[in-house]
């Protein structure tokens, strides 16, 4: 077969990498991240995305030219590098030039003057040819960073890596060194500026993690050996130290974040403790669940009814005993839903459970229930959960008094949501251990073969299923306190992707794999209002570049390591 | 000798395409008997009849005095009638031991909320459950592979584990789906006295379906010969060599019986190669 | 028989639930229209304009319900995205429409300014569905099913919020056609223009799609690749690019069933793909999934369905604003026929064990 040229393959990843960029543009994404800087006053996190988009462009023609030629040859991988970028930047001065001539605007909503800006770095159309010039940097140093000895690539990755999730945490970070104080506020302000990191900042920290990592480098083998070599007791006492501290962490997080992180804590913590329950359901048992925010929508409603002093509620219920019922209430239903749908397999069943999801969700919102659920108007004046005693019932829309601790904060909810979240991973943790979580993965594996073994399929996938209702229910039922009201509109199935996504992110069936997950998907996002404007974008991005790629997650369940492990060794002694 | 299991009038169609056409079928308990056949005539349907994968259209299934077509797999398993599939299928994600644990499952009783809690009868069935599922292991030679995830297990070893996983549930009766396919002379050997030993040693009914002659005339004690869904012949193997109608099935008019042998040799290896 | 109590208790709770919901929908839906019956709120002249609007929004679901339909047939995947692909169909036709529409060429040639946009958005549905397939979809053939649904799950979003990235999150009203407003005069009866010319064009573009599948040298190779992969690759087949042709085709069906939608309704958004995609899925489902005129007739069935029976059952239940809760009807049909009759109405592709 005749191998391509290794120039024509580099325009062309340049042309793709640069239709990529303008698909940027176009969704929006340069402008809004151009009110953000990486680095203060010198690059911002626009620009940043498209130099981004530049190197890549270099890198990947880089690789395509060594596969072609089947060797490094740096002048070949260089030039094809450069020629990629080149191109990159060539269609997005197209663009631009376009842009100035025709009004893309009225189509394309973002092909504003501020993107053309952007894109020009605020030279007007007239200096365009800049664009490709950087473009043809960037990729060359794209097709070099290819080039670089592994022991310099890793760290300059890792710091590079690293610099920009600094970046973008630079607001959090920033507001939490302050509230520590003088000392640490001067840190904060020598280290982050308004909008992004500082000069300064930013060389301590790429230099700093530059340094770190070629020390572990050199010595991270002769570290692990030592802590191999600790006897059990030492090692046993490491792994409590290590476990305190993330206790530590989560516990007092909330209380030196201030309110808005807080919340966004509260958040993760729900989606973790939901994610945890369809861990079950989709990660053990294999059941794709697209109906989960029916499960979450029927916990928030029976909270929502029981506690609510609003025109709706029924009954000042202490949430300590709503709660419960709530949960009961969600496995009830999940029984009623899960016995007939079960028998239908695999993607049907995710069809069919998200039509009961959406059943669920109009029913809810529809005047002909309202009378019951409030119908679009929602439920609200959900009472909060009170450590104490309540007061007499007096009238429905009066609130019962607490006669104690009052749990109103979301600092308050959060602990709620964590404890749920310890005793749901530690249910689950017992499950997969047990005959049940066995036949779960028998099932995922081959139904059949699970069924030709005994394994009664009805009885065990209704179990999965109920108890990933429970969990959605309780989950459903802290967010109905969290927020004090509900809304039908709030229940789309947006949720129940949300928590798919968030499993797959983080790898199915595994428990630490939801926590990571939740934290990526829904955590950042929230943190982040740029990013959060493109969150369902990127998800939709996530969910097929992780199947493509890594469809076992990024922490993925334990047997899956073990079995890595179990190779990794292998490999040690055949070498 | 007592039957184990009748099988009378089975009867399976797949739309206008008769698999299984009433077929009569008895294995005697504690015997090793086969079934052979070109491809596609039905023997993996019937198979399937008998541990209730796909319902027998008509016909009767009576194992031990229980009739079976009415039941489902994971019952019919319960009965003690266990298998292993032609083209293997384990659970490929999950480690070797716990595939063969999940071949115990209906011998172990705790339900979700003692597991949960972790009471000391789940801890002492487990430890038995797992102690059981070493010795399995140690018993198809697989000792120490415990921990390998099934589908990084060379073949081989994924057929055994595959039986392994079968004489968890205790069967009385284990249908052997082709168990010799993509074997080497010397494993096939190994296989052919590994079949006897489960029969002498541990008591079980074996009821094979195989490609492999050398096999099956070697071990059988009834053969049952199958073409185009129809039973065309049986008895025992000496009987089944000289029978013109299986000849004549296999090779077509006017071959001799030493052909047999040969054709069959090359049609393994084709399954062979599609299976690797 | 071993079977302990509890399970036997299941087995009966399974077929006692299962004939539950049966007993149940039977009996609100007899009820429900024996009471609007009596109560004769509805004249017949409103009875059939609710069979006619029924019958031009079916048609819309049967011509999207081609792509589920082509799609599943060939690859046994449920293609998530393809409601979405519809909305790209209707947002090409709405830009171009809109431009055509200031130029006045649409008062002047009504009729192609009706297909010009059509065309236009075959195209560009077409396109993009190629491209979802060759980057989403390709690489994960042979993959557990549920890789591939969740794969296009993602790739659904992703339409959904690129769109809303490119065009925002408003509503875009499609340009008036002056030709199509007003009624006709059919029997004695006044129908809506716009609704005629929907259903015809829907019909006429099925035509299309059928003699294609069943009389073309592509369409033969379709129907060959989706009985075996394997042997039509064997006969020569260049199986891969018949895959893409069938996105291709199916979306460009869904293309043009989102330029008749926006002329009935006239709303033009990122997410009005979902719910058209579901209830065409649906549709699919219904008249028996892999199945071409299945599709049709479950898009007409479910398309009446649905506006006929919010005013014919669901009021004479006593339902306040029964019209709120006409996509639960579709939803609840889905459920419905995935419990009961999954083979669907004309179908026989899949059995239990396969779907």
């Amino acid at each position: 077969m005749k191998k391509e040229n290794f120039l024509w393959s580099a325009v062309k990843t340049g042309l793709i990498v640069g239709v990529v960029a303008i698909f940027i543009c176009f969704v929006g994404m340069v402008e809004v991240f151009s009110k953000r800087d990486v680095i203060e006053k010198l690059i911002t996190l626009g620009q940043f995305v498209l130099l981004a988009a530049m190197f890549s462009a270099g890198f990947i023609a880089s690789r395509h030219t060594s596969s072609l030629l089947e060797k490094n040859k740096p002048v070949s991988n260089l030039v094809a590098g450069l020629v990629a970028g080149l191109f990159t930047g060539l269609v997005l001065a197209l663009l631009v030039v376009v842009g100035a001539e025709v009004n893309l605007r009225a189509v394309f909503l973002n092909a504003t003057t501020t993107l053309y800006d952007v894109l020009t770095l605020d030279k007007g159309v007239g200096n365009v040819w800049i664009l490709p010039l950087i473009g043809a940097v960037a990729g060359l140093l794209g097709a070099a960073s290819l080039l670089l000895p592994q022991i310099l690539r890793r760290p300059i990755t890792q710091a590079l890596v690293f610099v920009i999730f600094m970046a973008f945490f630079s607001g959090l970070f920033r507001v939490v060194m302050i509230n520590q104080g003088s000392d640490m506020s001067k840190a904060a302000k020598y280290l982050f500026g308004q909008t992004g990191l500082t000069l300064e900042g930013t060389l301590i920290f790429f230099l700093g993690v530059i340094a770190v990592s070629m020390l572990w480098s050199y010595k991270g083998k002769d570290i692990q050996a030592g802590v191999t070599r600790l006897p059990k007791a030492g090692r046993l006492s490491l792994r409590v130290i290590v476990y305190a501290l993330i206790a530590y962490v989560a516990l007092g997080l909330p209380q030196v974040s201030g309110p808005f992180i807080a919340q966004v804590i509260v958040t993760v913590a729900l989606f973790v403790l939901m994610g945890l329950g369809l861990n079950i359901t989709l990660g053990f048992a294999g059941l794709l669940d697209l109906g989960f925010v029916a499960f979450y929508a029927i916990g928030a409603y029976t909270v929502g009814l029981l506690t609510s002093y609003g025109a709706f509620g029924l009954q000042h219920i202490p949430f300590w005993v709503a709660v419960p019922i709530a949960v009961l209430v969600a496995m009830a239903s999940g029984a009623m839903l899960g016995l007939p749908v079960l028998g239908i397999r695999g993607d049907y069943l995710a069809i069919a459970t998200l039509g009961f999801g959406e059943i669920v969700r109009l029913l809810a919102g529809s005047d002909f229930l309202a009378p019951f659920f409030g119908g679009p108007q929602g439920i609200i004046g959900i009472q909060k959960p009170c450590l104490g005693t309540l007061g007499p019932f007096i009238r429905v829309d009066v609130p019962r008094v607490c006669n104690g601790l009052e749990l109103g904060k979301p600092q308050d909810i959060y602990y709620i949501a964590v404890v749920s979240a310890v005793i749901i991973a530690f249910v689950a943790w017992r499950l997969r251990e047990s005959r049940l979580g066995r036949a779960w993965m028998a099932i995922r594996e081959d139904e059949d073969v699970a069924e030709a073994l005994g394994v009664n399929l009805i009885q065990t996938k209704l179990l999965a299923y109920m108890l990933g209702a429970a969990f959605a229910g309780l989950g459903g039922a802290i967010f109905a306190t969290l927020i004090g009201s509900i809304f039908a509109t709030s229940m789309q199935l947006i949720v129940s992707i949300n928590v798919v996504s968030l499993i797959i992110v983080g790898g199915m069936g595994s428990i630490p794999g939801v926590i990571v997950g939740a934290i990526a998907l829904i955590g950042l996002p929230e943190l982040l209002r740029e990013v959060s404007e493109f969150r369902f974008l990127l998800y939709g991005a996530t969910l097929i570049i992780m199947m493509l790629a890594k469809p076992e997650g990024l922490w993925p369940s334990q047997a899956t390591r073990r079995e890595l492990h179990h190779t990794e060794v292998e490999a040690g002694v055949k070498a | 000798m007592t039957t184990l299991l009748t099988a009378t009038k089975v009867t399976k169609r797949f739309g206008g395409l008769v698999a299984v056409n009433a077929v009569d079928f008895e294995i005697p308990e504690k015997s090793i008997v086969s079934m052979i056949g070109p491809n596609g005539a039905g023997k993996t349907t019937f198979f399937n009849c008998i541990t209730g994968f796909g319902k027998c259209d008509e016909g009767e299934i009576i194992f031990e005095g229980t009739p079976t077509q009415r039941l489902r797999p994971d019952q019919i398993s319960r009965l003690g009638i266990s298998r292993t599939y032609q083209n293997i299928r384990l659970f490929a994600e999950m480690s070797a031991l716990e595939n063969i644990l999940v071949g115990q499952h209906i011998f172990l009783h705790s339900s979700w909320m003692s597991a949960v809690i972790g009471t000391p009868k789940v801890h002492q069935e487990e430890r038995i459950a797992l102690a059981e599922a070493q010795r399995l292991l140690d018993f198809v030679g697989l000792k120490g592979q415990g921990d390998m995830m099934a589908r990084n297990l060379p073949y081989g070893a994924q057929r055994r584990l595959e039986i392994a996983r079968a004489l968890a549930t205790k069967p009385k009766l284990l249908l052997l789906d082709e168990p010799s396919a993509g074997m080497n002379p010397r494993e096939t050997e190994d296989l052919t006295a590994f079949i006897r030993q489960l029969r002498d040693e541990l008591g079980i009914t074996i009821f094979l379906i195989e490609h492999h002659m050398r096999v099956v005339m070697g071990i059988s004690e009834h053969i049952t010969v199958l073409d185009y869904g129809e039973k065309i012949a049986e008895g025992t193997p000496a009987e089944i060599q000289k029978n013109p109608r299986v000849i004549e099935a296999y090779l077509g008019r006017g071959a001799a019986t030493e052909g047999m042998a040969t054709a069959h040799e090359r049609h393994s290896d084709k399954t062979n190669s599609k299976l690797r | 028989m071993r079977t302990s109590p509890g399970e036997r208790l299941l087995d009966l709770a399974v077929s006692g639930v299962l004939w539950g919901f049966r007993i149940l929908l039977v009996a609100a839906i007899l009820i429900g229209t024996i009471a609007t019956i009596r109560a004769g709120k509805y004249t017949s002249e409103q009875w059939i304009d609710f069979v006619v609007f029924g019958i031009s929004q079916g048609s819309i679901y049967a011509l999207i319900a081609l792509g589920y339909t082509m799609v599943y047939g060939i690859l046994r995947m449920i293609n998530f995205a393809h409601g979405d692909i519809f909305m790209t169909g209707a947002f090409a036709a709405y830009f171009l429409a809109t431009w055509m529409n200031g130029t006045g060429f649409i008062d002047s040639y009504p009729i192609l300014g009706l297909l010009i946009p059509i065309l236009f958005a075959m195209i560009v549905a077409g396109g993009i569905a190629m491209l979802v397939e060759r980057i989403a979809y390709r690489p994960l053939r042979g993959a557990p099913r549920l890789v591939p649904l969740i794969s296009a799950i993602g790739a659904s979003f992703f339409l959904e919020y690129a769109f809303r990235g490119f065009f925002g999150p408003g509503v875009y009203a499609y340009p008036p056609i002056k030709a199509l407003e007003g009624e006709w005069d059919i029997l004695g009866i006044g129908i809506l223009k716009v609704q005629v010319v929907v259903a015809v064009a829907a019909f006429i573009m099925m035509a299309i799609l059928y003699s294609i599948v069943m009389f073309t040298k592509v369409g033969k190779a379709m129907r060959a690749v989706s009985e075996s992969k394997d042997t039509a690759a064997l006969m020569g087949i260049d199986v891969n690019r018949i895959i893409v042709s069938t996105f291709a085709l199916g979306a460009a069906m869904a293309g043009a069933a989102g330029v008749l939608y926006s002329l009935i309704f006239r709303q033009v958004g990122f997410f009005m793909g979902f719910t058209p995609g579901i209830k065409a899925f649906t549709a699919a489902v219904l008249g028996g999934i892999g199945n071409i005129p299945g599709a049709m007739v479950g898009g007409l069935v479910l398309g009446i369905f649905e506006s006929v029976g919010p005013s014919l059952f669901l009021e004479g239940l006593g339902i306040t604003r029964p019209y709120q809760l006409k996509d639960a009807i579709a939803y609840t049909m889905l459920v419905m026929i995935l419990l009961f009759r999954p083979s669907g109405i004309l179908g026989e592709r899949i059995t239990t064990k396969k779907a």
